[in-house]
């Protein structure tokens, strides 16, 4: 019994210390980071590469989403609002939704569930096939060529890909809401202009470069520190994209509290 | 030189270093032998830092390297060149931007004189047009040698070549070691070899280390070695089954 209990303790002790490690990790990492994306020479190559891969390759999936989202805001708070005879109001309703909260937020986790996973597989496999440690060899900080470029492509990229959510989830609220539910296309798209300030979206770019950071640092450290083999390189693009998205709903109710 | 003073790395509970003392001369060809699993790879990772140990020293001319920071070491990184046992190529990188790697990173050479120098290294090691191949479109023994190439390709001083002829036909080891032979020769290169290659390291080698149970227990020039009556490396060099090193 009281070995048992010992078991756990020292379980959970070790689940803490290794916590307390990557949290120390990453934060070096990032610093580290920091301050080689100012230390000359920049390879621009390296960086657009990414921002290829993290932007224009998502576009698809991003703006699939979005749609789909402005389209069921439309229909769920049209039922909603039609209760209060306040149809009129479903054009802002998905406007705010998508700007201060879907589209950051959304856009986050899907770019974490396709880009995180896979530079986390990209830069894992290199670790354990020792191409990272190559890179040492031949006196290239790993840091400086990997990560630096993937986590600037993330800060870049996320408000980009956040406005394109908004705008066609917008654009698909505006298709059920006019179209298929018959509301006033003047009255949708005044009241949404009425209501929507520009505020309102800086708020949902601020966060999505939070987010993109977060994607691209937790993705490159769970890569970079990746051990045992090719079940090692699945275990870190799983947990990248665990903590990736984990991190960005709980960093989404912080900034929201702090911003608005 | 590159003296190494009472070596010590342990991972976890496994002792691999031991107590290791080894001089490697300069401009010379040292081999390292020994059985799988001995840390020989260990040992090289030592001698380029990416492995630090838990105690002792390893001296590069007149500086103690092991104690270096990360920012310092780079900058004595490039005097040298590595070939991993895996090849560890970048598998995102033809073959071509593979070996051109470093003279990217560290000159200011044209693409195109880029692209001369790795030609004439990819001749060096016996490949031709095989620039614009990925590394995963190649054989084992191609990707070895455009390891080869990639490590050589600075011209740096000191060399490690972890396992060069592994996986290598025998008339392509033959031209590894002629390689080794000529660059030591006509640019001072310093190497540190590791091989399984009996008749390849008689061929190049000035001295001949072997690691045994985390020690270098004897070593000297291929006379000494092949006149060596220590058990151990009798059973080693002529590749006996039965012998005081037991095959579990
Ligand atoms: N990063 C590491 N973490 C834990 N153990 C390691 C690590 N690297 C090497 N080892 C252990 O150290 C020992 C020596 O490994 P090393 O790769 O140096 O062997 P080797 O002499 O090069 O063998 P081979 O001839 O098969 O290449 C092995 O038992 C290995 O398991
Ligand atoms: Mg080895």
């Amino acid at each position: 019994m009281i070995g048992m209990f010992k078991g756990y303790l020292e379980k959970l002790g070790e689940s803490a210390g290794k916590f307390v490690t990557s949290t120390g990790l990453m934060a070096t990492m990032l610093a580290q980071a920091a301050v080689y994306a100012f230390t000359p020479p920049v390879k621009l190559r390296n960086i657009f590469k990414q921002m290829e891969f993290v932007g224009v390759q998502s576009l698809f999936v991003v703006v699939l989403t979005g749609t789909f989202t402005g389209m069921v805001m439309a229909l769920q708070s049209f039922n909603a609002l039609k209760r209060f005879g306040a149809e009129s109001l479903v054009g802002p309703t998905v406007a705010l939704s998508m700007a201060r909260e879907l589209g950051p937020v959304l856009t986050g986790l899907m770019v974490t569930g396709r880009a995180g996973s896979a530079m986390a597989t990209e830069l894992g496999t290199m670790r354990v096939t020792e191409q990272i440690d190559a890179l040492f060899t031949m006196a290239v900080n790993p840091v400086k060529y990997l990560v630096v470029p993937r986590i600037i492509a993330g800060v870049l990229m996320f408000p980009l890909l956040t406005v394109i959510t908004d705008f066609v989830g917008v654009v698909g609220g505006y298709m059920v809401g006019v179209r298929l539910l018959g509301i006033n296309p003047g009255v949708y798209i005044g009241r949404t202009i009425d209501f929507v300030q520009v505020s309102d979206i800086f708020i949902g770019l601020e966060k999505s470069i939070v987010f993109g950071l977060i994607m691209s640092l937790v993705a490159c450290f769970n890569g970079f520190y990746t051990t045992g083999g090719a079940e090692g390189v699945g275990r870190s693009a799983t947990s990248s994209v665990v903590m990736g998205s984990v991190l960005i709903l709980v960093s989404d109710y912080l900034l929201s509290s702090f911003l608005s | 030189m590159i003296k190494i003073i009472d070596l010590k790395k342990r991972f976890n509970t496994r002792r691999v270093l031991n107590g290791l003392n080894l001089e490697i001369e300069q401009g010379k060809i040292t081999v390292i032998i020994g059985r799988s699993g001995e840390g020989k790879s260990v040992l090289i990772k030592h001698i380029i830092g990416l492995l630090r140990p838990d105690s002792g020293q390893i001296f590069l001319d007149d500086m103690e390297i092991t104690s270096m920071k990360e920012k310092d070491f780079n900058e004595v990184r490039k005097r040298f060149g590595m070939l991993f046992q895996g090849g560890a190529l970048f598998d995102s990188m033809t073959v071509a931007g593979n070996v051109g790697f470093p003279l990217k990173e560290h000159t200011d050479l044209s693409d195109d004189d880029i692209l001369k120098i790795v030609t004439e290294k990819l001749r060096r090691v016996g490949l031709v047009n095989v620039e614009e191949m990925m590394p995963a479109d190649l054989s084992g023994g191609m990707r070895k040698r455009v390891g080869l190439a990639r490590a050589i390709v600075m011209d740096p001083e000191i060399v490690l070549f972890d396992e060069p002829t592994t996986g290598l036909d025998p008339i392509m080891s033959d031209s590894v070691a002629d390689l080794v032979l000529d660059t030591q020769r006509v640019l001072k290169t310093t190497y540190i070899l590791i091989t399984h290659d009996i008749p390849f390291t008689y061929k190049i080698a000035d001295k001949i280390a072997m690691l045994h149970e985390g020690r270098i227990i004897e070593q000297g020039t291929v006379e000494e070695m092949k006149a060596n009556q220590n058990p151990i490396v009798r059973q080693f060099l002529e590749g006996r089954a039965e012998g005081p090193i037991k095959v579990y």
